[in-house]
């Protein structure tokens, strides 16, 4: 199963070539092959994607900007309200070891699975996408039944409850980290290179570490980043945990007392997501994987 | 006037110069190789013939008719693509009868006309397979026939054999020759193997940094390159530096010992030339028929199946090759003694003006 | 065990048959199968077993048998639906759009800006995408003012955002990003030759399309919106938002049951949601055949 991501772009030919191609001095015969520089379909279609994109956007910065007589207000208020840093904060951190935790269980187990047991493989690729399968608000129940009982009580203490938060979001991070990596490891050879490193005298810990991470650099980096996107805005969860330190339950908060400051935070956390991911793609220009699958609740 | 012309045509990616001034002018029916290493610009001269590419400058002339700007999907030639390039989603039958639907060819001529291609290619059988249960030279022959089904003026063919094991690339070359020559189609063949392009082909095009170095009948190329990079290129070439003594005379030096060549050199006496030797035309041990007897140490002996090579240098960076066939008789020199070499006053041929190319040194940029 | 030994008749070390070697191989997946066992399977048993229990704490059928009953089977219709609407028609678009900035010829930054921006709007979903919506085509959103002012009362024609169609305008938000994101490798995968070669046969580019291109995109395509269609039916956040908890969606009302707001059946709440994973399941199921299908194809 794909689900985004693949190896090895088709077109080989630098763009500057393609731009000349296009811009050439045309014979009669040809003209009407390409129609100028670009598609004027492709634009149109990409106008239009742009303009619903935009537009409510565009819509929420308007109505943040409505405060009186400093339009900035509501920005304003936000940068000096200390639970803004807080909340993202913590989820931020929340974020960070969760991803660390799911990158240690996925890296090994994607690997495994390629190398040693290829048939178990439909069986890995189903447990990974039953989070999907699962409604948020259903799983959090299940996993405070389960772990506010003896023998093994979490939700009494705080620290128990991060840690059932962070399990939690690890779960609801398989699909994406698994389909990275696996993509990943699709596009390197994974095979050959463990060999070459056993032949080395390399042992497994050292493969993993050496060997099969720094590859996989680009593939881990956005599986990471889809997870943080995931962490941050995640609200059921966290809420029902008692979490109201998370940046999801700041921000239903707030959009339930203040007027124009919900859109002032979520057109920040969308800018400030954006501006990630565009490093995260600069980062990883030139590697054969590609920026990963996101899904929505 | 030929069949497919090419006059001056140019190639330029930006700064970069992929084909400068290709001139080619092919005969109806004629099967003509474009030879050379990677990089040489013998893919982008096909493709400009396919359309793919424009050329920068210069025309390409189809049995008259200038086609140098027309698309791709309007030209009439066949190509057979490295990778085949089969449409997966399509049976074997569909693929090779695409090019007639898209002429819009009644069905039952175009069934016809598949079955007709399929069995020329000896694969009447695999009509509902798909591509990915063939084996690469299957697929390869299937887009060889999908190539020729709606009859293009001219075939063109990318490398075609290159991904193939050793055996089939032989037995697929020597058929795909057989049906050129039964069809008669003017057919334009790049490869880098000059194996294939000497053994198929009625004329070659040797190229090299995206110029053509020499065009000429495999015979000729081989025998009488015109370039040291052909001479290099095409078979195993010795290239010895040798200092004139006798213009006149064709009389050379060769690290202190003297040899004679059949004609008289331009060069003047006291200079360093060149001068090309094939190693069939040399043979271990002294001959006194012969008219060049030139001494040197064993530094290797190798067994190539019907022939073995022997390097005997004359001097400290001089290596003559030697190529023996392989008898069950013959004694092989061990490694370390001194051994004579000897070969007719007609075999050296004197590169003039360029400077001595060392075949090891092409071997390190490839 | 026999001992063997080597043409000098040296012996050589035992080796361990290859049968028991390949048993133990599973057991490198032992961390992540007991990690999902604890934190996944472990909460959702109590969803399969809390289906069949009622308020009392018995077992029961009750729950099964109240699936037909009021406003729950309207729901699942509904649900279904406005998944399945999404999910085509985001499907389409979001195919046209990765078309456009992956074959169409548009400068190279553009794709990456429209990649990027997707995984971003794929998870913009929730409270502030319903925010932007309500600010932007509400009652009193710019762009109702603006069309207002220019004599357009869109409210005349009964479009609401609270409405299902609303809904689905606003789930498109997050359904385009993932339809391009997901479906960018497959056009990636659509060989450059195949194109040449089908031009080189004579296909004009229409042809192309028709009998090449988008017969071997058809499974990728199909796959993905079927996950599309998952990704709609589970999402609630936005929905509520946005219609106050009007739109009767399956997992809006299995929300509230389960958190106690209306009538507090919790059992009822499983059951629904047991329906709801037998959906997705199949929905997934579905996918998984579609892109080995796909994968074969792409990888010839």
């Amino acid at each position: 199963m794909s689900l985004g991501g693949g190896g090895g772009g088709t077109s080989s030919i630098p763009p500057w070539a393609v731009m000349r191609y296009i811009t050439r001095r045309r014979r009669p015969e040809e003209r009407g092959r390409r129609g100028g520089i670009g598609n004027p379909f492709a634009w149109l279609i990409f106008v239009l994607g742009a303009l619903y994109f935009f537009v409510p956007l565009v819509g929420a910065f308007l109505h943040s900007i409505r405060t009186r007589p400093d339009i900035f207000l509501a920005y304003r208020q936000v940068l000096d309200d200390p639970k803004f840093f807080l909340g993202l904060g913590y989820s931020f951190t929340i974020g960070v070891v969760t991803i660390l935790i799911s990158l240690l269980i996925i890296v090994p187990t994607a690997y495994w699975v390629r190398l040693k047991v290829p048939r178990l493989r439909p069986f890995v690729e189903f447990v990974t996408l039953m989070p999907f399968v699962i409604p948020p608000v259903v799983l959090v129940f299940g996993l405070i039944r389960v772990y506010s009982s003896r023998p093994i009580v979490l939700t009494a203490t705080d620290f128990g409850s991060d840690l059932l938060l962070v399990c939690a979001y690890v779960i609801l991070s398989f699909p994406y980290m698994y389909r990275a990596v696996d993509t990943g490891l699709a596009s390197i050879d994974v095979r050959t290179l463990t060999e070459a490193a056993q032949s080395l005298g390399a042992g497994w810990t050292r493969i993993l570490l050496r060997v099969i991470f720094p590859n996989l650099r680009t593939a881990l980096l956005s599986g990471a980043f889809l997870t943080l996107a995931i962490v941050i805005g995640e609200y059921t969860i966290a809420v029902f945990l008692a979490r109201t330190a998370a940046f999801g339950p700041y921000l239903s908060l707030l959009g339930r007392s203040q007027p124009y400051t919900p859109a002032a935070v979520s057109l920040i956390s969308f800018g400030l997501t954006w501006l990630a991911m565009l490093a995260i793609a600069f980062l990883g220009r030139g590697a054969q994987t590609r920026v990963q699958v996101a899904g929505a609740r | 006037m030929s069949f497919l012309e090419l006059t001056g045509v140019q190639k330029h990616f930006g700064p970069t110069v992929a084909v400068e001034d290709f001139n080619l002018a092919a005969e109806r029916g004629e099967f003509v190789s474009f030879l050379g290493p990677s990089g040489c610009g013998k893919t982008t001269t096909l493709r400009m013939i396919a359309g793919f590419e424009v050329p920068t400058a210069g025309t390409v002339v189809l049995d008259g008719t200038d086609i140098t700007y027309r698309p791709p999907n309007r030209r009439n030639v066949g190509m057979v693509f490295q990778s085949y390039a089969l449409f997966p989603n399509m049976t074997v039958g569909d693929n090779v009868g695409f090019g007639l639907k898209v002429r819009k060819r009644p069905s039952d001529q175009t069934k016809r006309r598949v079955h007709e291609l399929l069995e020329l290619v000896h694969l009447g059988d695999k009509m509902d397979r798909y591509p990915y249960q063939l084996s690469g030279g299957q697929q390869q022959r299937v887009a060889l026939a999908r190539a020729l089904a709606f009859e293009p003026e001219v075939l063109l063919l990318d490398e075609p054999l290159s991904a193939l094991d050793a055996k089939i690339r032989v037995t697929l070359r020597h058929e795909i020759r057989a049906i050129q020559r039964q069809l008669g189609i003017t057919t334009v063949y790049v490869t880098h193997d000059q194996e294939e392009a000497l053994s198929l082909s009625d004329r070659v095009v040797v190229m090299s940094e995206g110029r053509i170095e020499q065009i000429g009948t495999p015979f000729e190329v081989y025998n009488f390159p015109q370039t040291a990079f052909v001479a290099s290129f095409v078979g195993t070439l010795n290239v010895l530096p040798a200092v004139v003594v006798d213009s006149e005379a064709g009389g050379l030096s060769l690290a202190g010992q003297s040899f004679r060549i059949a004609r008289p050199v331009t060069a003047r006496v006291g200079s360093t030339i060149a001068v090309a030797l094939r190693p069939e035309m040399v043979s271990l041990g002294e001959r006194l028929t012969q008219d060049n007897n030139v001494r040197g140490t064993v530094v290797d002996v190798s067994f190539l199946g019907s022939i073995v090579r022997i390097r005997v240098a004359v001097t400290e960076g001089v290596v003559v090759t030697v190529d023996e066939f392989n008898e069950p008789t013959l004694v092989l020199p061990q490694i370390g003694e001194t051994a004579t070499v000897s070969f007719p006053a007609e075999g050296p041929l004197v590169l003039e003006s360029i400077p001595v190319v060392d075949p090891d040194e092409l071997i390190a940029e490839a | 065990m026999a001992t063997v030994t080597d043409l000098d008749g040296q012996e050589m070390p035992p080796v361990s048959p290859a049968r028991r070697r390949f048993g133990w191989a599973w057991v490198g997946l032992l961390p992540f199968f007991l990690f999902s066992l604890a934190f996944m399977f472990l909460p959702a048993l109590y969803l399969v077993v809390g289906s069949f229990r009622n308020n009392a704490g018995d077992l029961t059928l009750q729950n099964y048998e109240d699936l037909q009953t009021g406003i729950i089977p309207g729901a699942f219709l509904t649900t279904i639906e406005v998944s399945l609407v999404t999910a085509v028609a985001g499907g389409i678009f979001g195919l046209l759009l990765a078309y456009s900035v992956i074959l169409g010829g548009l400068p190279r930054f553009l794709r990456t800006a429209l990649m990027t921006f997707s995984g971003v709007a794929s998870n913009f979903a929730g409270v502030p995408l319903a925010l932007a919506f309500i600010f932007t085509l509400g009652q009193l959103g710019f762009v109702t003012v603006i069309l207002r002012d220019l004599g357009f009362d869109i409210r005349q024609t009964g479009f609401r955002l609270t409405s299902k169609f609303g809904v689905e305008l606003v789930y498109m938000y997050f359904q385009f990003p993932l339809m391009v994101l997901i479906i960018a490798p497959a056009l990636e995968g659509l060989r450059r030759d195949w194109r040449e070669a089908a031009e080189n046969m004579g296909a004009s580019a229409y042809q192309y399309w028709r009998h090449v291109a988008l017969p071997i995109l058809t499974p990728s395509i199909l796959g993905t919106m079927i996950l599309l269609f998952g990704n709609a039916f589970g999402a609630q956040a936005t929905a509520f938002q946005l219609t106050g908890g009007t739109l009767n969606l399956v997992p809006i009302i299995i929300g509230s049951q389960i958190r106690g707001d209306v009538l507090h059946n919790p059992g009822l709440g499983y059951a629904m949601a047991m329906g709801m994973v037998a959906i997705m399941a199949m929905s997934i199921g579905l996918y998984s055949v579609l892109q080995r299908r796909a994968e074969r194809w792409l990888r010839s």
